[in-house]
């Protein structure tokens, strides 16, 4: 009891929020803050394998939204942090789908962006101790 | 520009997504590899169930 009220308080030393931001800035970051190079890695090489593949399919990367799915896919895509970013500044992605996989790929650049999410919110409970180290 | 077809796009989704939920939703490696391993097999599972369905409702 006592050595697990111990690792509570040493998650919760500092500023809790750094894995958070750090996860959605860079997939798998938050993890490799709290040496969880492991995990870290992985959802690393799922979360930008997934962006990768998005881009390579010619998927669109949401540039404004005009109606409630274009509002609910651009938040999606924010969920990327830094690639969004990055892509929107390279120009990759389509601007418009043309093709059949084009629309798998604009969903794999959304689907990315809300698995980094839920990576980033991983990290943060760990380091908060809500999940155990 | 990659152009997989429509399967390989599920396996490949249900792989990257099944790698997620395994390492946030469980807290020691043997339950996330486990709990990995099921959302892969529900994801490719349920897209062969729907697209029997579809097939069978499409004739």
């Amino acid at each position: 009891m006592a050595a697990n009220g111990t690792k509570t308080t040493q998650a919760e030393q500092g500023f809790v929020y750094g894995p958070l931001i750090a996860g959605w800035l860079v997939p798998g970051a938050g993890h490799f803050l709290l040496r969880k190079w492991g995990r870290g890695a992985l959802l690393a090489l799922a979360i930008l394998g997934m962006f990768s593949l998005g881009i390579a399919m010619q998927g669109k990367v949401y540039t404004s939204a005009s109606d409630i799915l274009d509002i609910l896919g651009l938040a999606g895509d924010l969920g990327n942090g830094m690639l969004y970013f990055v892509s929107r500044f390279a120009g990759l992605g389509a601007s418009a789908v043309q093709v059949t996989t084009a629309d798998y790929g604009t969903r794999f650049i959304v689907v990315a962006g809300l698995l980094n999410v839920i990576a980033a919110v991983d990290a943060h409970n760990l380091k908060t101790g809500r999940k155990p180290l | 520009m990659f152009s997989p077809s429509h399967f390989t796009a599920v396996i490949l989704f249900a792989l990257c997504a099944s790698v997620v939920f395994g390492i946030t939703q469980r807290e020691t490696p043997r339950r996330m590899m486990r709990y990995g391993l099921y959302c892969f097999a529900l994801f490719v599972g349920s897209a062969f169930v729907l697209s029997w369905v579809m097939y069978l409702v499409a004739r």
